[in-house]
């Protein structure tokens, strides 16, 4: 879960890391009050949850007040990678000597925090990794020895930094890694950390990613930065779509039908599980399908669960079929997935013999299934049609519709 | 022989009353799983399909030998239940639970390694030697594991437990038993990769071949290409690849919590072009697997 840059530097300055004046404008005349309070001149930047705020335009200088107002209203409709701005972050601008990357991720190999530190921050820090490896270090993170400063230093020494350059990065180089570990993130990226030409260092920008996961344990920080529990901070904003199927998932603690994207297609898909749904969609895909949208059953859903989430796809303009078909089962229940999606047509006012394109769960409980299935007219079948054949069932049906 | 686990292993179930627990310890015994005992605290003596029920793990170990343990607790307390199975000389531990975070996980992983045990998981259904022993719910009820594994030289590892049974259950129709199939989990950071059981597949005769089940994010499998190039290996490797369409969704999630694309080297793309260079056969659909293993299987001869 990405954090807004204003809510990473509100963690950091917690912390007490050394960062600029700054404030959060949502109109023009709080962007000049903001300015004024700051009293020199100061960057506009964008809060939205991506990359290439610079590319695009909406990160901008001012020398004044008014000024920063007019630029305001530049800087806040930019889209930037289809993310809508929620605000302004108006921080003091200052002369910069020398700029530093530093980040601490996971290294999903060596199953380790991994901190990653070069002296030549502000570019691209893989263009470091390739073209000046010895001006970038990686250093790997204990997570269950306690955390000392001496790693930091010997990140931070890796890279040629000596003298009081060195002292004064390692607190905060320790810092960093401490936040990392303090709060479950994925990512905590500084870029650049900066000395000023006052001989000050500072954070100029930064990047926080905290694991979805962790959410609950780290509700006391995230409603003090006022992160709502709904927001989802995925790579795009939920559709209308998309919220519904996430509250018929929580609403029944039984199983899982979640993970609802929506798509702009025509076939609706009540698929499963993780590794299931991915295969499935690609099949669909393959053989010409247009999905309605995807999603993923598993751990034995409650009938209710699964007849909800049958009649939000149904519900969805345009979808007069849907394909409910799953790997081979091991502990959900092919008769009470059977149960649950009949309910869902029958509910949406459907017929289930035309609106079941394919039905394709074979595993536990399936002989119960296959007669619930029958008796309704259902088209099922069992293991021995492979997950690319039902799914190019499905397609065809469709299409013939269409 | 096979890898991992037979028909002598003794292992227990931690949180063993819980409801999925309860199922996975009955389908486990019904496929001739030595259930030694079980952990919930608080619940000492009671049973559950006549496995005694202990406080701690260590109520166990004392007067038993015990190989392995299933952790099937909630995500809040698994850790505290891996930790007590690794510092009571348990050396091989399937986490079932899901949803851990990764810090958590990582502690567990390293510990781990300084003890000398290993982790399958989390978020894995668990180990099976097709016709002797399962570990964990792999396959679900017992008759319905026997309907879609057979005994045989096929290894699978998957980073999904729903398709470690499809993909067994493929081989088995077209005639390819199993020697050990392990669902190795979906998370970012796992016990056991691709790459660190290659080892153990190569060095059981049993094993002739390898089927894998692979996704989007993470590097494990540019790891086991790079095992592959430098080790080489005995044994045909067929991949196949799930969630292509995902390559055009960067940053977000689908599947398991380890698979999202976040830059190049997590596309499929990415993946299948490392895979196909170091040699591993990867297939478009999962009903290719059996027939791109036999004639892998027939070139070797």
């Amino acid at each position: 879960m990405r954090f807004y840059e204003y809510e990473s530097k509100e963690l950091f300055a917690r912390h007490g890391l050394p960062l600029g004046k700054r404030g959060i404008a949502t109109s023009r005349d709080e962007a000049r009050a903001r300015a004024r309070e700051i009293g020199a001149p100061v960057v506009l930047k964008s809060q939205v949850l991506s990359g290439g705020r610079m590319k695009a335009g909406a990160v901008k200088f001012a020398d004044t007040p008014d000024e920063a107002a007019a630029l305001f209203d530049e800087i806040m409709p930019i889209v930037v990678n289809g993310q809508t701005a929620r605000s302004v972050l108006v921080e003091e601008k200052s002369p910069i000597s020398q700029e530093y990357y530093v980040a601490v991720t996971w290294d999903g190999r060596r199953k380790l925090p991994v901190l990653v530190f070069s002296d030549m921050g502000g570019i691209d820090i893989e263009q470091v990794a390739e073209k000046y490896p010895d001006h970038m270090s990686q250093t790997h993170v204990s997570t269950i020895l306690p955390f000392t400063p001496r790693l930091a230093k010997e990140a931070i020494g890796a890279t040629g930094v000596s003298g009081s350059a060195l002292n004064r990065l390692t607190p905060i180089v320790s810092t960093l890694v401490e936040i990392f570990l303090a709060y479950d993130l994925t990512l905590a990226e500084i870029n650049p950390l900066v000395r000023l030409e006052n001989g000050r260092f500072a954070v100029l920008d930064g990047h926080i990613d905290m694991e979805a996961e962790a959410r609950e344990k780290h509700t006391a920080l995230l409603e003090d930065l006022g992160i709502e529990p709904e927001e989802t901070r995925q790579a795009r904003p939920p559709s209308e779509f998309e919220i519904a199927g996430a509250r018929v998932d929580a609403a029944d603690h039984r199983g899982v039908a979640g993970n609802v994207v929506e798509f702009d297609g025509d076939l609706g898909l009540v698929i499963g599980a993780g590794g299931g749904s991915l295969t499935l969609f690609d099949a669909v895909l393959k053989q010409g399908g247009r999905p309605a949208n995807y999603c993923e059953i598993g751990g034995n859903p409650s009938v209710k669960k699964t007849c909800e989430l049958t009649k939000l796809v149904l519900g969805k303009p345009g979808v007069e079929k849907i394909a409910v078909m799953m790997n081979v089962v091991s502990n959900t229940r092919v008769d009470i997935v059977a149960r649950g999606v009949i309910k869902g047509c029958v509910e949406s006012g459907r017929d289930p013999a035309s609106t079941i394109a394919i039905f394709r769960i074979p595993g536990s409980w399936e002989e119960e299934g296959f007669k619930i299935l029958e008796r309704h007219r259902v088209e099922y079948c069992d293991r021995s049609v492979s997950m690319y054949e039902a799914a190019g069932r499905a397609v065809a049906k469709t299409r013939a519709q269409t | 022989m096979a890898i991992l686990i037979d028909k002598e292993t003794t292992f227990i179930v931690q949180g063993i009353t819980g409801r999925e627990a309860v199922s996975l310890t009955r389908e486990n015994l019904a496929y001739g799983s030595r259930i030694v005992g079980g952990v919930t605290p608080g619940r000492a003596g009671r049973d559950v399909y006549g496995v005694p029920v202990y406080d701690c793990v260590r109520d166990i170990t004392a007067h038993t030998k015990v190989d392995g343990s299933v952790v099937c607790v909630p995500p809040k307390f698994t850790r505290d239940a891996v930790f007590e199975a690794i510092e009571n000389g348990i050396k091989l531990i399937v986490v079932v639970t899901e949803r851990i975070p990764r810090q958590e996980v990582a502690q567990m992983v390293e510990l781990a390694r300084l003890r000398g045990a290993r982790i399958i998981g989390p978020n894995c259904l668990g180990i099976i030697t097709p016709g002797e022993v399962k570990m964990g719910g792999v396959g679900g009820p017992a008759e319905d594991t026997r309907k879609a594994y057979m005994r045989g030289s096929v290894g699978i590892m998957s980073r999904s437990g729903g398709m470690t049974t499809e993909i067994a259950n493929t081989l088995t129709a077209a005639g390819l038993g199993q020697s050990t199939a392990v669902s190795i989990g979906g998370d970012a950071i796992i016990g056991t990769s691709y790459a660190e059981l290659m080892p153990l597949f190569e060095a059981d005769p049993e094993t002739q071949a390898i089927a894998i089940y692979s996704e989007p994010g993470g590097r494990m499998e540019a790891e086991l290409s790079e095992w592959v190039n430098q080790n080489g290996s005995r044994l045909p490797i067929v991949a196949f690849m799930a969630g292509r369409f995902m390559d055009k969704m960067p940053g977000m999630r689908f599947g398991h919590a380890g698979t999202i694309v976040e830059g190049k080297a997590d596309t499929t793309a990415d993946k299948i072009e490392r895979m196909t260079k170091s040699g591993i056969s990867v297939a478009e659909r999962i009903e290719e697997i059996p027939e791109l293993i036999k004639q892998r299987l027939a070139e070797a001869r």
